[in-house]
Parts: structure tokens; C-alpha cells; sequence
């Protein structure tokens, strides 16, 4: 088994715990290349087929691309997609910087589902490498159910033995990407040859390295138009992945506090 | 945090755990280690820089870990991180372990995932209490490789003598517990001596940096050469195969290997590895992979079983002798109730003893009552279901677990050794056997084991078919779930535990009718898969799941007997559907859905079911009970 390997496995093992022992399960499908690895993840651990719904929080504010990409892919891998809207930026924390606040949409999109559908699992494909607050997570990691983390008090998880009950009143963030890196992801899809939406891949000098909404989100200077020449690119950048990411950098720690009020 | 670095990107990289007592500088270490390596992101350190001014504050290696805001207020790291170096050799990932003595539970879960370890120790302070604590951890979860880094040289002149007090008081605790550090290397992790760079302050010493000293440590092997121990972790369907999921803690599995299932001891060969979207099918998958297996037979699994190589498979105890390490508030005693989870298995455990509990800083063990917070002890784990364990020594992935109270993770275990059940019990044969009972009757004996929602009319169907089978001639018993109560079960409640006997008493008697050759009609509420997959061990041959199931909301509406509204005004706690889980059989026998229609027609369809399966041939049938098929 090689490193993509063992990631592979892994993750599907967490996936198979996740619908093996969370009874109401969904999965974030923010339509950028984390997420479709993840929905590759599944149906490998499913054989082929997607056992729970996909939801994509929607802004109203995605690239065309981005959503022509869902629109293609829901059919093609057969998903069943949830897509409401998230609540109008109005609804969302005024005291919050500009950027966060419009990321905070998000979150909300996220609470109104939860009390929609009565979910009490999330599958997420956060990475610990992407951001300093994501570091600190767990695979299996609880939330009250307005979606608030506890970082100072998070339960011990070690020897892959993951605790998915939780008492009510709590719902589960499950994150079985939490191990990989960026390039990890990369040469994943490689390997696998998952699609992803093409405004990754440089055009005119320009490429983005994380997707998010039109508007926070800035593409990075680079010339790396397929995925060989990113994989280059990473093993020799020295930037952070989401320093195209407006609402990062709002203030020292405006995504910590996304992230405690229930943000992925 | 910390660069992706390129080279050797085709392995994994090395997980290691820096360790330490609070204040020995574990952070500086790796922040310097970030730094001296060239694994920084840029801007990070002038983004550093430029906070701790605009605090007030000097500039620290260690703030380059203390990433939440919080931290940095309180002045210790939370929680773990995960952090990428890299050295000319390969990749390292840093799971930092905090050294705060509150923060045990998180070290256990950074150190459980290392295959390699630096201890930090202060050159001025020496080996304090957490220094003791974390390399017995280190110990007790299996990381055998590690350097002693002893810092903050600076301090101490960078004395020789004194690193080699050090040193001598740390590989004299180390040794008691069996570990002998690579290396104890005198470093300044704030001015960066022996870390990446061979200091020139203490020319005196000539054994490894840090980073050498790392590029030694070995990868922890694959256990691919053990037994095959396979988790069931779930049971899929592949249009009307099934396949049994789960990954491959140690061993090897084949298409063509004969398997065994415990507990059922059932044996089947492998028919395929199955898989999506991969170029050629799987003959072989080996420990660390994730597979789906189909068999050549159908044999009952799942969640908790587990397929072992046939001719080494685990024993099978009711008792374990462990090494328990404890988080919990409330001390461990004897006579506590709790779940322990290894694999996929889940069961309930008592501690039967506490043999002993270990003195970290003397390593002396005595005897005690009780287990206290984030202490160590050797206990005994008794269980009424039978377990399946490994000794961790033998095979780590297969020995160990934890224990959970509620839903609470409260402590870890490694299973020192199983223990023999010494019941001086001899089963007699009995002079008359069951085949003779059932050629008697007429009928065999069987279990047909109704479970479903409080209301979705399990009693009613059950009495029902024992009128209907008993005027039809045949030895029929009913065991209602709230009768037992009234007697056998009267000292059980509704807890996880309790729910768990009371099901396992009921399974008893159940199988002692069925030998004797009656049918069983058994209407339970038996809300959790496990348990009803131990009544089904327990019964044997002859047990049969009928899922009587109707929506919730119309069981609420029927509430025969009140519950309902008593568990929505809070008066009946963990309640079945309303406050506590309903877990849907995912193979029950049949389903009898009751959501619409007159009771009769579940009643019909049991009587036929209960017919076609403990009915006997024609010429084993005396008597004029078939004279229901007409």
C-alpha cells in the first residue's frame, strides 16, 4: 500500500462507520475538489452508490462553473442532492467582519437543514493542513445542535476506535478527510481521474486554489493548467491554501470564531 | 500549518509526538524544528513577529503552535495539532502533544497515532512528573522509539556534566518500563543547538542532532503477518448477495480462503473482494485495507462480528485481565458497570477487580480500591457475552479498546491476557433428547423473537398467534416482555445495561423451551441490534427475527398502554422511539408492517411463517395438528 493507499482506506473506514452508526446522515458537497474526492471516497465504501443525501449550502453566489459542475455531476454520479438556499445575509451576526459575515450564510444554511431534515450526523471534508483552527479537530467531532464546537473540551479519540453516540441535543461532524493534505488530494485525483471544476486550472495566469464564493474569493498568480503542473506547484509553494480566502484574514481570529459558532 | 515539502512526496509521512512536562519547551522544539528544517510557510514568521508586537509581547518559537487566540491567553497549548517537516531523508507530521496534566486524553489521542516519540526534559529541572507520565503513556500505547531531547543547554552552560545527570536519572525510569531512547541528545531548542544544526557551543558532544536521530526511527510494520483478524463492520447488499465489510486490523485474506465468524464459528470460503471503479478485482487485500468480501455461503453476521483465520482465531474469555489507563472525573472501582468497544464489537463489561494500580513516578504497584483520574491500574473486565481478544502484545490492533460510560470515552485498555473461564460447570446430557421431544409434539421448538416499537402491536400479534397454534394443537409459550418483568427480570431498568440482560435472560429461557420442544413466541421491544444478535447466539439454530413495524407516529397515536404521553411529559426516561434509539433490524426473518390493516392479517401471515418453519414432513407427523392448512 502506498501513502494515497492508505489514506484511501482509512477514510473509507470512517465513511462505513459514519453510516453504519449515525442513523440521520448527510454529506457537504461544496462542489470543490475536497468534497468530490469525498463523494469518490463514498461510493468506493458504498460499491458504487451514495447512500445519503449530498447538500450543497447555497449562496446564490457560486461561480457559473461551480454550478454547472453540480448540475452535471448530481445526474452523472446519481446523487441526491439537497440544495436549499441559506438564509439572506440580513439574518446573519452584524458584529461580524464583512467577509466572515458572508461566509456566516453558510453556517446558517447548515443550522436551518439541520432543523429541517433532522439530521444528526455531517460528513465534511475539512483537512487539518488547510487552517490552523481545523488542526485541532477530531474525525468523529460533537456539536450542540446550534452546530457550536467546544475546541477546549474535545473528547479523546485515539486507535481509529471512534465514538459516533452522542447524547441528544448533539449532532456529529464526521471528517474523513481530516488526514489528508492538499497535495495529497491532488494526486488523488490524479490517480483516480475525479472531475473537478475547471476554474482550478490556470488561465491567463491566473488560477483558483480553493473555491468559495464570488466576491471573498481570489484566484492566486500561477500557470499551472493541469493537475501535473499543480502537484509541481505545491511541492514548491510557500503561500497558504486559503490565502485567496477573504474571509481568513478579516482579522486575526475572524475564522476561529466562524469555525466556534458552527462553520465547517 | 507548516509547508507540504516535496521531497520523497510518494510516502507517507512519519508521525511522531514531541513530549514532555509543561514548561520543558516542547513547543520552542518544534517551532525551532519548523524553522531550522526550511518547512515554514511563508509570511508565517513575520505574521508572528508583527502579532507579538502589536501584544506587547517578545517573539517565542512557541507561538508559532499557539495558533487559537486562546492559547496564547492562557499561555499553554490545548490541543492536539498536526504539523509537516520534512529532513533530506523523508516527511515527518508532528502530532504535538500538550504537556499540561489536564490534557492526558488529548496526548493519548496525538501518541496513539505516532510510530516515534521525542521526550523533552529540562536540563536545569530534570525529570518531573509529566516526563514520567507521558513515557509510561508512550509505553503503554506501544511507541517504543524515542530520543530524549534534553533542552534549555543554554540555561546550564551548556554543561556536559549535567546532561549527563540527566541523563542517567531518564534512562534509569526508561529502562524500568522497558524503553532504551536512541539517543539523549543536549540541545537549546530557543537558539537551535543539536536540533537541525550540530551546535558549536558544545563541540563536547558527538552523538546525533535531532533530526538524525529521527531519520533513524523505523516505520512501525504493517501487522500483515499476524492472523487475519477482520472487524465486521457491516453487511451490504450487492443486488441479493451480501457483502461483509470492514478493514483488516492484521492478516491477510484471499478469494479461496476458508474464514471463520465468531462467535458463531461458522466457517465459509471467500468468494470475491469486491470493489468500485478499480481496473482489476482484488485477490488479496492485506491489514490496513478497507474491503467488502462476499462469501461462498450465507452465513449470519453482523456489526461486532468478527472473521478471523481459522486456525489461529482469537480466544474466546468472558473475563480479560487489562491495563486500564482512566479519564474519567469519577475514580474506576470495582462493581462498575460500562461499555468497552474493540474492533467493532461493543459490549458491556463489569470490573470484576482491581488488581492493581501503578505509581507512574515510583513505577511501584499496590494494591488500591479505586482508579483516580488520569491513573493507570491493572483491572479484570467481566462480561455475560463472550469476547474475542487478542493480547496486545501479540497483536496491538487486535488488543485493545476503550471503555465509554454513557456516552463518554472515560479510559483506554490493552489486554494483558485473556483469562480461562474456570465455571466448574459440566453440561449434562439430557436422557431425552430434543428430537425426541419434537417428533412427540409433532412440531419443532423454536424461538420467533417479535421485536419492534412500544404500540406497533408486537403483544397483540403474539397473543393472537398462540391462540390460533395453541387450538391448532401445538406446545406454544408466549414470553412477554413486560410480564418478565414482573419476575425474573424485576431487578432490571431501562438502562443501556439493564436492557441488555433483561434481553439475555429472556433469550435463556426462550432456548430452554425451544429444546424442549415448544415454539416461542417472544415480543420484546429489543430496541438495539446487538442485543438481538445476542439472543440469536444465545438461542442458536431455530431463532427467528420478525420486525413488527409500524411509523412512530402512529404507534404514539395507539399508546395501548399510556407510554407515550408519559414519555413526553418527561415521567418515563429513555424511552424507545421518543427518547431513546430504535435500531431497525437490517436482516430481521420477516417484516410484519402494522402501520395499516387489522392485526389479523400480521397474525395470518406469523401463523403461515411459524408453519412452513417448524412444521415436520409428512412422515414425522403424528397427530392431528395440521389441521390449521385446511
Amino acid at each position: 500500500m502506498d501513502d494515497l493507499d492508505w489514506l484511501e482506506a482509512e477514510s473509507i473506514y470512517i465513511l462505513r462507520e459514519a453510516y453504519g452508526r449515525i442513523d440521520h446522515i448527510a454529506m457537504l458537497w461544496s462542489l470543490g475538489k475536497d468534497s468530490n474526492v469525498m463523494i469518490w471516497l463514498a461510493k468506493k465504501a458504498f460499491l458504487g452508490r451514495v447512500p445519503f443525501p449530498v447538500m450543497h449550502l447555497d449562496t446564490g453566489l457560486e461561480f457559473p462553473e461551480t454550478y454547472a459542475f453540480r448540475d452535471r455531476y448530481v445526474r452523472e454520479w446519481g446523487l441526491e442532492l439537497i440544495n436549499d438556499a441559506c438564509p439572506p445575509i440580513e439574518e446573519i451576526d452584524p458584529s461580524l467582519p464583512p467577509n466572515s459575515r458572508l461566509a456566516a450564510r453558510k453556517t446558517a444554511g447548515l443550522k436551518q437543514a439541520l432543523a429541517k431534515y433532522g439530521f444528526n450526523g455531517i460528513i465534511a471534508g475539512i483537512r487539518r493542513d488547510e487552517q490552523a483552527t481545523r488542526a485541532k479537530e477530531r474525525v468523529f467531532s460533537p456539536r450542540r445542535n446550534q452546530g457550536e464546537w467546544d475546541f477546549r473540551d474535545q473528547p479523546p479519540e485515539f486507535w481509529d476506535l471512534y465514538n459516533a453516540e452522542f447524547p441528544p441535543g448533539t449532532h456529529v461532524r464526521v471528517h474523513p478527510l481530516l488526514h489528508w493534505t492538499e497535495v495529497d488530494i491532488w494526486r488523488y485525483i490524479r490517480r483516480e481521474s475525479i472531475p473537478v471544476v475547471p476554474l482550478y486550472f490556470a488561465q491567463g495566469g491566473k488560477r483558483y486554489r480553493s473555491l468559495g464564493e464570488i466576491g471573498i474569493t481570489f484566484p492566486i498568480d500561477s500557470n499551472a493548467g493541469d493537475i501535473d503542473a499543480i502537484v509541481a506547484e505545491l511541492e514548491t509553494i510557500r503561500t497558504p491554501e486559503r490565502a485567496g480566502r477573504a474571509m481568513d484574514h478579516d482579522s486575526e481570529d475572524a475564522f476561529e470564531r466562524l469555525r466556534v459558532a458552527g462553520y465547517m | 500549518m507548516g509547508a507540504y515539502p516535496s521531497r520523497d512526496a510518494g510516502t507517507r509521512a512519519f508521525p511522531i509526538v514531541i513530549v514532555g512536562h509543561v514548561d520543558h519547551g516542547k513547543s520552542t522544539l518544534v517551532g525551532r524544528l519548523l524553522h531550522d528544517t526550511d518547512s515554514l510557510p511563508d509570511g508565517k514568521l513575520d505574521q508572528l513577529r508583527s502579532v507579538s508586537e502589536k501584544r506587547g509581547l517578545e517573539f517565542e518559537w512557541s507561538f508559532l503552535l499557539d495558533a487559537l487566540q486562546v492559547e496564547r491567553d492562557q499561555g499553554i497549548t490545548v490541543d492536539v495539532t498536526q504539523i509537516w517537516f520534512h529532513t533530506a531523508q523523508r516527511r515527518y507530521v508532528i502530532i504535538d502533544a500538550p504537556g499540561h496534566k489536564e490534557f492526558l486524553k488529548n496526548m493519548v489521542t496525538g501518541a496513539s497515532r505516532a510510530h516515534g516519540a521525542v521526550l523533552v526534559v529540562d536540563a536545569k529541572v530534570g525529570v518531573s512528573e509529566q516526563t514520567r507520565r507521558h513515557a509510561y503513556l508512550l509505553h503503554l500505547l506501544g511507541v517504543a522509539q524515542v530520543v530524549v531531547a534534553v533542552n534549555k543547554m543554554d540555561l546550564v552552560q551548556h554543561d556536559q556534566q549535567r546532561l549527563l545527570e540527566v541523563e542517567r536519572e531518564i534512562t534509569g525510569y526508561l529502562g524500568e518500563i522497558g524503553i532504551r531512547p536512541r539517543a539523549v541528545i543536549p540541545v537549546s531548542a530557543r537558539n537551535g543547538d543539536n536540533i537541525a544544526e550540530r551546535s558549536t557551543v558544545m563541540g563536547w558532544y558527538r552523538g546525533p542532532t535531532i533530526t538524525q536521530a529521527l531519520d533513524g526511527f523505523a516505520r512501525r510494520p504493517s501487522p500483515i503477518d499476524a492472523p487475519l483478524r477482520l472487524p465486521v463492520q457491516d453487511v451490504y447488499r450487492i443486488g441479493d448477495r451480501r457483502a461483509i465489510v470492514g478493514r483488516i486490523e492484521s492478516g491477510r485474506v484471499s478469494v479461496g480462503d476458508t474464514v471463520q465468524l465468531s462467535p458463531t464459528g461458522r466457517r465459509a470460503h471467500v468468494a470475491s473482494i469486491e470493489d468500485w471503479n478499480r481496473s482489476q478485482p482484488r485477490e488479496t487485500a492485506g491489514a490496513g485495507e478497507s474491503v467488502a468480501l462476499t462469501l461462498d455461503e450465507e452465513i449470519f453476521a453482523v456489526r461486532g462480528h468478527l472473521l478471523t483465520a481459522p486456525e489461529a482465531p482469537p480466544a474466546e474469555c468472558r473475563a480479560v485481565a487489562v491495563r486500564v489507563f482512566w479519564f474519567d472525573e469519577e475514580p474506576l472501582r470495582a462493581g462498575r458497570r460500562m461499555r468497552a468497544r474493540y474492533g467493532t464489537a461493543d459490549v458491556d463489561v463489569t470490573v470484576a477487580a482491581i488488581e492493581k494500580v501503578v505509581d507512574v513516578e515510583t513505577l511501584d504497584s499496590g494494591p488500591a480500591t479505586h482508579v483516580e483520574r488520569n491513573g493507570v491500574a491493572e483491572v479484570v473486565l467481566r462480561s455475560t457475552q463472550p469476547l474475542y481478544l487478542d493480547k496486545f502484545a501479540d497483536n496491538p490492533r487486535a488488543g485493545r479498546g476503550v471503555l465509554m460510560n454513557d456516552y463518554k470515552v472515560v479510559g483506554g485498555f490493552i489486554v494483558e491476557r485473556p483469562l480461562q473461564a474456570s465455571r466448574n460447570i459440566t453440561a449434562i446430557r439430557t436422557s431425552v433428547s430434543r428430537p425426541e421431544r419434537e417428533k412427540r409434539n409433532g412440531h419443532r421448538g423454536a424461538v420467533f423473537w417479535l421485536t419492534g416499537l412500544s404500540g406497533s402491536g408486537k403483544s397483540t400479534i403474539a397473543n393472537g398467534t398462540l391462540r390460533r397454534l395453541f387450538d391448532n394443537g401445538w406446545q406454544v409459550q408466549l414470553l412477554d416482555g413486560d410480564n418478565l418483568r414482573d419476575g425474573l427480570n424485576a431487578d432490571l431498568g431501562f438502562v443501556r445495561e439493564d436492557r441488555a440482560e433483561n434481553l439475555r435472560r429472556t433469550a435463556h429461557v426462550a432456548r430452554l423451551l425451544a429444546e424442549s420442544g415448544v415454539i416461542v413466541l417472544a415480543a420484546l421491544i429489543s430496541p438495539y441490534a446487538r442485543d438481538r444478535a445476542e439472543a440469536r447466539r444465545i438461542v442458536g439454530d431455530g431463532f427467528y427475527e420478525i420486525h413488527v413495524h409500524a411509523d412512530v407516529e402512529v404507534c404514539r397515536l395507539r399508546d395501548p398502554k399510556g407510554l407515550y404521553s408519559l414519555a413526553a411529559s418527561g415521567q418515563v426516561a429513555s424511552f424507545t422511539g421518543v427518547s431513546a434509539p430504535y435500531e431497525i433490524p437490517v436482516q430481521a426473518d420477516l417484516v410484519l408492517d402494522t402501520t395499516a390493516g387489522a392485526p389479523e392479517r400480521s397474525i395470518e401471515a406469523l401463523v403461515g411463517y411459524v408453519n412452513d418453519r417448524c412444521g415436520l414432513g409428512v412422515g414425522e407427523r403424528h397427530g392431528g395438528w395440521g389441521a390449521y392448512l385446511a
